[in-house]
């Protein structure tokens, strides 16, 4: 690969690159290595993963962690990060929960309305980093305690316990876990998370790549002021990608409650690093402006098959955290040789 | 030269996850798989399957001290009974829990003990393991759920029961104001120890939620804090023995008489008991919480049998003082109590 050889040409930009090239530049493709390598690995030395049923269940670990990577990608490449993101799919859970269980509304109403009240918080995060111009990562880590406190303060207050319960039995219920949290092909049961994992991903990569939003995406992440001169709405851009990550945390947290028809207080606390780390994985720097939809994905799969694989492997759980790290790494590493070795070709 | 290093670096790691997973996966087959270096072939893996009985535990645990006795409960068991155990923790997050379960499940153990500290949450998924044919035991939490939820027996103490115990105890020492700890917010039956507490104590109880095992710091000002905020507060009453540590700390620090009590032990635990630091420890004796289900499950496979007769297998509560800790304290150094 390195050996492509680049014509010498008056203009750097108009050279002929070898397809090969161009398709390590890309950057899922790190991520989407990693990911087979992880697969083989997982696939070989157990016996279970490579079965239908056993894809199931790491597409089913992959598809809710994939959605918000998919967001937190976009956030990221929009060159900033949220940290309510995770204790976000537990929030919006609760909302809805005590939306259906306590205040009588139907199942209907309620997810609406959760939907409407994450784009609120999103919109407040965007504006509060915008207003304030401090680092995202301070507002949304407020963002985060407040919420967190909000969660179980609420909760208690409310329902005398630490989660709520019972929404089987809220009309609407049966309707909305079939779009949301029922499964496909029978034996195996594949979840429809998967599904709305793949349209989300799918939905944004054409806009990355597509539309003038995505570019505005890039553009706001590489360089906002140089943005701002060409005529980017840099704040515009940002309060969207917030909202955004705001709405797939109510989706993924509508989707955990109507699958366990219950809510714990303190869902999804932790997680919002899980997020930052599919993306990376799947190449998106922590500086923004650059990085993609697939690759989170792929980093959500690595992460996925991981949690599943070791399951399936029976090996000592005391270990799995270093485990986890070292398949992280490995899979960090190889997407950095692969981008080195393609950046290596162009020069 | 610096892309072959890296290289050399990616490969050598996937060498040494191979040979580290392989050697950490069974002890029966790590020798010639680390020699080799790589994965384990598909025969090593076909020959332990089907001469083996093989027994899934899927529990919330968090790693702390407490599921560590459990976890080698399990492992002792395992043993004896000559059976393969594939041991997992959700660190009480419920969606990875269901999640292992279905893992489990797909992986068509012989038998499944799950914890259920919230049995709406993994119905789903231990309902397929019964559909499919798996016997179920739930372990620690789940006492009220257990039947419902198809499984065999239930291995554990009742929370409320073992709280009135604590609370009962605390009256007797003439104690006027308790502070209940909490530090997990999601587990319901922590919420329910406090509430047999109040119903046991007679007198005033006040709930105090702190950081939780995985920040003991934290968790200790956040005690202190509350005892020095209010010192009419006469009694503490821990759920946790890594936060009873850290509530003797913090009744030290913060210049309290209050007496403290804990539920279950650790070394440190017996040791703060011997030496007068915490009044008693209600002991739900979670090694055989391990122990049993396994031995249950492997019974029912190898010889039929059910145990429990329909109601729950209780494992405690016991008390442990001052007269018994120097019996448990050696246990508790071997990491079985």
């Amino acid at each position: 690969m390195s050996t492509t050889a680049v014509q010498p040409v008056a203009d750097e930009r108009l050279a002929n690159i070898g397809l090969g090239a161009r398709l390590l530049r890309r950057p899922e493709v790190g991520s989407l290595l990693g990911a087979l390598v992880i697969c083989v690995f997982f696939w070989v030395t157990t016996d279970s993963f490579g079965t239908l049923s056993g894809i199931a269940n790491w597409t089913d670990v992959a598809s809710t962690l994939g959605i918000m990577s998919v967001a937190v990608a976009l956030l990221m490449i929009g060159g900033e990060f949220d940290l309510s993101a995770g204790v976000m799919t537990g929030t919006t859970g609760l909302l809805m929960g005590l939306l259906t269980t306590e205040w009588g509304l139907s199942m209907w109403p309620a997810i609406v309305l959760t939907f409407v009240f994450a784009a609120g918080i999103g919109f407040l995060n965007g504006i509060m980093v915008i207003k304030t111009k401090l680092p995202s990562f301070i507002v949304t880590l407020a963002t985060f305690f407040v919420l967190q406190g909000i969660n179980l303060g609420v909760t208690k207050a409310i329902t005398g316990t630490v989660r709520v319960a019972g929404l089987g039995d809220v009309p609407g219920y049966d309707s909305a876990s079939k779009l949301f949290s029922s499964t496909l092909w029978a034996p195996h049961n594949f979840r429809i998370s998967v599904i709305w994992w793949i349209a989300i991903a799918a939905l944004a990569t054409w806009v990355l790549s597509r539309t003038r939003p995505g570019n505005w995406i890039f553009a706001v992440g590489g360089d906002p002021n140089a943005a701002r001169n060409v005529g980017v709405p840099v704040a515009r851009v940002k309060i969207a990608l917030f909202m955004t990550t705001s709405i797939c945390a109510a989706l993924v947290g509508i989707i955990v409650a109507l699958r366990l028809s219950s809510v714990q207080a303190g869902q999804g606390v932790g997680e919002e690093f899980t997020y930052i780390i599919a993306a990376v994985v799947g190449g998106c720097l922590l500086t923004g402006g650059y990085g993609s939809a697939i690759g989170a994905s792929f980093g959500a799969l690595i992460v996925g098959m991981a949690f599943i694989g070791i399951s399936f492997s029976g090996w000592n759980t005391d270990w799995r955290f270093l485990f986890l790290g070292v398949i992280l790494l490995l899979a960090v590493l190889v997407n950095n040789l692969v981008r080195h070795r393609a950046e290596g070709a162009r020069r | 030269m610096r892309q072959l290093r890296y290289a050399l670096l990616a490969v050598l790691m996937v060498l040494g996850l191979a040979a580290f997973a392989a050697a950490c996966g069974g002890d029966d087959d790590g020798d010639d798989a680390s020699s080799e270096g790589a994965p384990t072939t598909k025969d090593d893996v076909d020959l332990t399957q089907g001469q083996d009985v093989t027994i899934a535990m899927v529990t919330h645990g968090d790693g702390g001290s407490f599921w560590a006795v459990a976890k080698k409960g399990a492992e002792d068991g395992a043993k004896q009974m000559g059976v393969t155990l594939k041991y997992s923790e959700s660190n009480n997050d419920p969606q990875k829990q269901a999640q292992m379960i279905d893992a489990a499940v797909t992986d068509k153990v012989d038998g499944l003990a799950v914890s259920a500290p919230n049995p709406d949450a993994i119905r789903d998924s231990v309902k397929k393991a019964v559909d499919a044919g798996i016997p179920v035991i739930t372990l620690n939490s789940g006492a009220e759920d257990f039947a419902d939820m198809g499984a065999m027996t239930h291995v554990g103490q009742t929370e409320t029961i073992a709280g009135e115990g604590a609370g009962a105890k605390f009256k007797e020492a003439g104690a006027k104001k308790l502070l209940c700890v909490i530090h997990e917010q999601s587990n319901i039956g922590l919420n329910q120890r406090c509430d047999g507490a109040k119903t046991g104590f007679g007198g005033e109880v006040e709930n105090l939620q702190v950081k939780g095992t995985d920040d003991i710091s934290t968790t200790l000002t956040e005690i202190q804090s509350k005892l020095q905020s209010d010192n009419s507060i006469d009694a503490v009453l821990a759920l946790n023995p890594d936060i009873a540590v850290a509530a003797r700390d913090a009744v030290k620090g913060a210049g309290s008489s209050a007496k403290l009590a804990t539920f279950d032990l650790s070394g440190d635990v017996v040791q703060a008991i011997q030496d007068g630091e915490i009044e008693f420890a209600v002991d739900q004796q979670q090694y055989l919480q391990g122990y049993l289900p396994v031995v249950f499950l492997t019974l029912n496979k190898t010889n039929a049998n059910t145990v429990g007769g329909g109601q729950p297998v209780l494992t405690g509560p016991g008390f442990v003082t001052k007269d018994n800790a120097e019996t448990v304290a050696q246990l508790a150094k071997d990491g079985t109590r």
